[in-house]
């Protein structure tokens, strides 16, 4: 489409059902109460001219260019600081408005350089604009006087990658100093002086942006009206013409954004307004960090090998998908049509994702299909199902306006999730109670006007333990919603699950030491959660990735049933999804004992309507999942496999384990944009295609399934379910889709939950939240109303059972991992951005108490020791951090933090325990064998066998 | 930063985080604490401008925000001697402009800067309340009325005495 550029109706919108009618220049208009006036006027098409007023924000009132007149007042008072009231009657254009405004325009020109045909933001400028609505044509004021620009200008700031900052154009609107509260809730910038000498600055005197407490979201570069703020793309292409709408490929919030694009080269990308998880916002990931799609690491040709020691010999894609087609059916016909399998990549569409598992269980035969998800939110599926009935969370992120009490475990939302964090931190300053339940002292535990209640700093492993003594306080100290239970739940599930947690065992008191929190601050955090009004509860990996994850997430649920927190806005259970696409990938069937919509490969019914639909018959049996997979890769009986888009030799635990398995595959297929660490192990390497390039659809973290448009075509020539299409046809299986429409158009017609789902539809509406059913036609914002999904809510018995990975003499200290703002898991896309100048190596944090004691000073080398493996790192000594526990991030290959890491498993769902590993820390001024060995690995076979062959 | 510098702003963080405490590290009692600072350093370090948001729980560019404000508040120590002149219409009026300009280039000093050797800060400020004094200065808070560079220099020699 031609560049879209939003409506901007000057002030938020008002949720009230409330209403009152006005006339506006002659136009009666209705809006809910506490609408402004400028909001009111543009609703019906008058845009108030208006310069410190933009409807991400509160009014402001200081530009003094909305001035309106209003029939029985006196003066001429701001429309963007005057509600809308019965009966008004508004002038928004008079002469006395005019020359107002010509006026106040003047003084604002008389101290702005005048070099609009040579200045970036040149027709993209709201002050420009403003300029030409009010008839500027002279400046009475002339340019002589004391100015901000030219020669008196300060240098401009340039230190942000991604953005500069130049004084001399700024109008000190303060809409970025505004921006940073409101919308980031960051609070980095300021008004420096005042009067005349006013002026943006981001920290104190000392600070540069990238030197301040600036995060990078580019809400001030949004928000900013003039070419102060300005993304550095704009700099050096110019202003973007057409615009294409599309959904973030980071995080589990799937952002909307609109691509700003000048033929097939992104410009800038900028959140969109009407996109429902993000509403307008973004983070320094999805605005910024999109670089990656064309670094020159990308490989575009297909590539094959015969040994994963000979060098890549470039192919075309007929080769490449014959090769692979192949070798999978020589390892076959030899050993068996379940001697192959693969692994479907969250980061992919929907319809990349059903067509692998597609493939796998139609062409391939089998059901060994598993997924990224295993290794992150596995237990929040089996929990959720198991306990309310669906796979997902309960809750939109817009729910969090109404939560009153929120308790964030095991997840770390500003560098996580940090869009959703915002909209988090803005209920929070509002008044909301926090409650954060994590071993280390996250940025949410306190930052400038936040601070929780209650933090409670507890043991790696423990959650169960913790969840537990949180349900005997409400069980015991009679806060119970009895009737919600009565109505809702099992009674007498309710009943046994009440008597278990009401027992001494359960009691903070007891469980106080295991857990290392004080038995008094436990029970006030439950008085609060119980008591406190809507309580809602949003959970990272902190939770699923232990021996008792899928535990912890019955858990939780067993808490919020209890309490009656379920089945309407700001309440509920709410995992925080690590990818773009994991709630889409499970959705999809890629689970190995699942079809898509989460209904078992033994259900004949089910079974019998994708037979009917794929004309073949299915396995009943369920597949191997990933660790089955590797071990079997060992032992022999497992000798293929068609990676998608996850670099498992990074990112799964035991990497030694893992790289093990690979190099004992016969036939290694890697679809992915990079030569990632896994495709060191591959013979087939079919290039992927970046979400610049996909056609498809996205399910976020709230079940929203939002739509995933090309702005180019895809680099390698052909799209990732177009080059699965074809080696699943070479394997002899027809499928053939003429677009992914066709793909989504059968996921509706073989899922309920997706009944109601088309591209058309979402074109049409922006974007639905599943199940989009007959009784839900237009998408399920809030699930559980009125009753579960499963009928009854089930409550579990939760036992807590303490890990098997314990510290001892030899390893004292529990090393736990997470991620960080400005990288993105294993850091394939943000490593290859200036996302790295925030982050340039992983680092082990360290109590100050456990590095002196190791006589390790800040900055040191360190080596990592577990009961698996050695890393070194660098030491960064942190009072983040409790005694006895140290943490990592995971972003750079050789770090190698999964080389440390421990093969226990979650005992329902095998997702890996990566959050409890026992190891002793030492100082170190080697890498360590690991490491030098990767190293080597990397200067001989690898660079030969990475490096493609021209 | 040398040894010398560190250990001072050590010192400093010390002193801000006790008056913080002080002031229950209420946001609302920045402005307080700004002046405690000032009352007992001489001026608001820029060194302590981190340590007052951490206690308060604040930004340190809001903290920046409120000290830029206020011209009371200076970032670096004052000379020994403050001399400030009312710049206001009625001291204007009765000659106040020449007596800055006069009074500057006597001590050879810039107008709001302190001279080489720290021993005299010259500031603009706006009304005194001394109006039917005009022009008012004020020497080290003592207020001089119909001010000129003798009684000025007069009070900056009492001032040092």
């Amino acid at each position: 489409m031609a560049r879209l550029q939003e409506i901007d109706y000057g002030t938020p919108k008002r949720e009230t059902d409330k209403t009152v009618t006005l006339t506006i220049d002659g136009q009666s208009v209705e809006v809910p109460e506490g609408t402004s006036i400028m909001r009111a006027a543009a609703e019906v098409g008058q845009q108030v001219p208006k310069l410190c007023a933009t409807d991400m924000l509160d009014s402001w009132g200081s530009c003094r260019m909305c001035l309106v007149e209003v029939e029985g007042v006196r003066g001429t008072p701001a429309s963007c600081t005057t509600p809308a009231r019965d009966g008004m009657v508004v002038r928004t254009q008079t002469q006395r408005l005019e020359k107002i405004r010509r006026g106040v325009m003047e003084l604002y020109i008389s101290d702005h350089p005048l070099d609009c045909l040579t200045c970036s933001a040149n027709g993209d400028c709201e002050l420009q604009d403003t300029a030409g609505e009010v008839g500027l044509r002279d400046v009475r004021y002339g340019f002589g006087g004391e100015k901000h620009f030219g020669e008196a200008a300060e240098a401009k700031d340039t230190s942000n990658p991604y953005f500069s900052f130049d004084p001399e154009k700024c109008i000190v609107c303060s809409r970025c100093v505004r921006a940073c509260e409101q919308v980031q809730g960051t609070f980095a910038l300021t008004i420096d002086g005042r009067g005349f000498d006013s002026k943006v600055s981001a920290g104190t005197a000392a600070d540069d942006f990238f030197g301040s407490e600036c995060v990078s979201c580019g809400a001030c570069v949004q928000a900013c009206p003039t070419a102060t703020l300005t993304e550095k793309t704009v700099e050096a292409h110019g202003t973007p013409n057409r615009t294409v709408l599309t959904t973030c490929a980071y995080c589990g919030v799937g952002c909307s954004f609109k691509a700003e694009m000048q033929g097939d080269q992104v410009v800038r990308m900028t959140p969109y307004k009407d996109g429902g998880a993000n509403e307008g916002h973004s983070c320094v990931k999805g605005r910024f960090a999109w670089g990656y799609a064309s670094h020159k690491d990308r490989i575009t040709t297909p590539m094959v090998r015969d040994r994963i020691t000979d060098p890549w010999r470039k192919v075309d894609w007929d080769e490449a998908i014959q090769f692979a087609a192949d070798r999978f059916k020589a390892i076959q016909e030899k050993h068996g049509r379940a001697s192959i399998g693969g692994i479907t990549s969250s980061r992919c569409t929907n319809e990349e994702v059903y067509v692998v598992q597609k493939m796998i269980r139609a062409a391939f035969g089998n059901n060994n299909v598993d997924t990224c998800a295993r290794v992150c939110h596995s237990p929040t599926g089996y929990g959720l199902k198991t306990t309310l009935g669906t796979s997902a969370g309960t809750q939109n992120f817009k729910s969090v306006e109404k939560a009153d009490v929120i308790l964030v475990i095991g997840a770390n939302p500003t560098d996580g999730h940090p869009v959703f964090a915002s909209r988090m931190k803005k209920r929070l300053r509002q008044g909301a109670k926090l409650i954060v339940a994590d071993p280390r002292r996250i940025d949410l535990v306190r930052t400038p006007h936040v601070e929780a209640s209650q933090h409670l700093q507890l043991r790696p492993g423990t959650n169960v333990a913790l969840m537990n003594a949180l349900a005997h306080v409400v069980v015991t100290e009679d806060l119970v919603d009895e009737a919600f239970v009565a109505e809702r739940c099992d009674s007498e599930e309710f009943g046994r699950w009440r008597a278990f947690v009401a027992e001494e065992r359960n009691a903070p008191e007891a469980l106080s030491e295991s857990i290392g929190v004080a038995a008094e601050t436990i029970r006030a955090a439950a008085r609060l959660y119980a008591t406190g009004g809507n309580a809602a509860i949003y959970y990272g990996l902190g939770v699923t990735e232990h021996s008792q994850g899928s535990t912890m997430v019955m858990a939780m649920a067993n808490l919020a049933m209890a309490t009656g927190n379920f089945g309407r806005e700001g309440v509920g259970v709410n995992p925080l999804r690590g990818q773009n696409n994991v709630q889409g990938s499970c959705d999809m069937g890629s689970f190995p004992h699942e079809l898509p919509g989460y209904r078992h490969v033994s259900d004949d019914a089910v079974r019998g309507a994708f037979e009917a639909d794929w004309g073949v018959t299915l396995s009943n049996e369920p597949g191997r999942r990933i660790p089955n997979m590797f071990a079997d890769a060992i032992d022999g009986g497992f000798r293929g496999m068609f990676v998608q888009g996850e670099d498992i030799a990074q990112s799964d635990p035991n990497t030694r384990h893992v790289t093990a398995a690979l190099e004992a595959l016969e036939c290694l297929v890697v679809q992915d944009l990079f030569l990632n660490e896994t495709a060191a192990f591959a013979h087939v390497f079919l290039p992927g295609t970046s979400f610049l390039e996909k056609d498809g659809t996205f399910t976020n973290a709230e079940r929203r399934i939002n739509r995933v448009r090309p702005v180019m075509p895809p680099k390698s020539g052909l799209s990732e379910s177009e080059a699965v299409c074809r080696l699943a046809r070479a394997m002899g299986y027809p499928m053939t889709y003429d677009h992914p429409s066709r793909i989504m158009d059968e996921i509706a017609r073989l899922t309920p939950t997706f009944a109601g789902v088309s591209f058309e539809r979402l074109d049409r509406e922006g974007s639905l939240q599943w199940p989009v059913t007959e009784k839900a036609p237009n998408g399920t914002p809030t699930m559980h109303i009125g009753g579960f999904v499963r009928g009854k809510g089930r409550f579990m018995i939760t036992e807590y059972v303490p890990t098997q990975e314990r510290a001892n003499r030899s390893f004292p200290l529990i090393l736990t991992t997470g991620r960080i703002l400005s990288q993105y898991n294993v850091g394939a896309q943000t490593r290859r951005t200036e996302n790295s100048r925030w982050h340039e190596a992983d680092r082990l944090e360290i109590h100050p108490f456990d590095a002196e004691e190791r006589g390790i000073a800040d900055g040191e080398m360190v080596s990592i020791q577990s009961r698996m493996g050695a890393i070194t790192l660098q030491a960064e000594i942190s009072e983040r951090m409790p005694q006895g526990v140290v943490y990592t991030t995971f972003h750079h290959p050789s770090s190698g933090a999964n080389v440390i890491t421990t093969e226990y498993s979650d005992w329902a769902t095998n997702c890996p325990e990566y959050k409890v590993t026992a190891v002793q820390v030492a100082r170190s001024n080697r890498p360590s064998e690991w490491q030098l060995e990767h190293e080597e690995v990397r200067r001989t076979h690898y660079r030969r066998s990475m490096e493609p062959a021209e | 930063m040398n040894a010398h510098q560190e250990s001072e702003s050590d010192e400093v963080e010390a002193l801000v985080v006790d008056m913080c405490r002080q002031h229950d590290n209420a946001p609302a009692a920045l402005l307080e604490i700004l002046h405690d600072i000032q009352d007992a350093v001489g001026h608001v370090p820029q060194s302590s401008l981190a340590a007052i948001a951490d206690a308060l729980n604040l930004s340190r560019a809001e903290v920046h925000g409120v000290v830029s404000f206020y011209h009371d508040f200076r970032a670096a120590p004052a000379g020994t001697v403050t001399v400030k002149v009312c710049r206001a219409e009625a001291c204007q009026s009765m000659g106040a402009l020449t007596l800055i300009e006069d009074l500057c280039r006597r001590h050879g000093v810039t107008l709001g800067e302190t001279s080489a050797d720290k021993g005299l800060t010259i500031e603009p400020i706006y009304c005194l309340g001394n109006c039917a004094l005009s022009p008012a200065a004020l020497v080290n808070g003592k207020p001089v009325g119909r001010a000129d560079v003798e009684r000025v220099d007069g009070a900056i020699r009492e001032a040092r005495s």
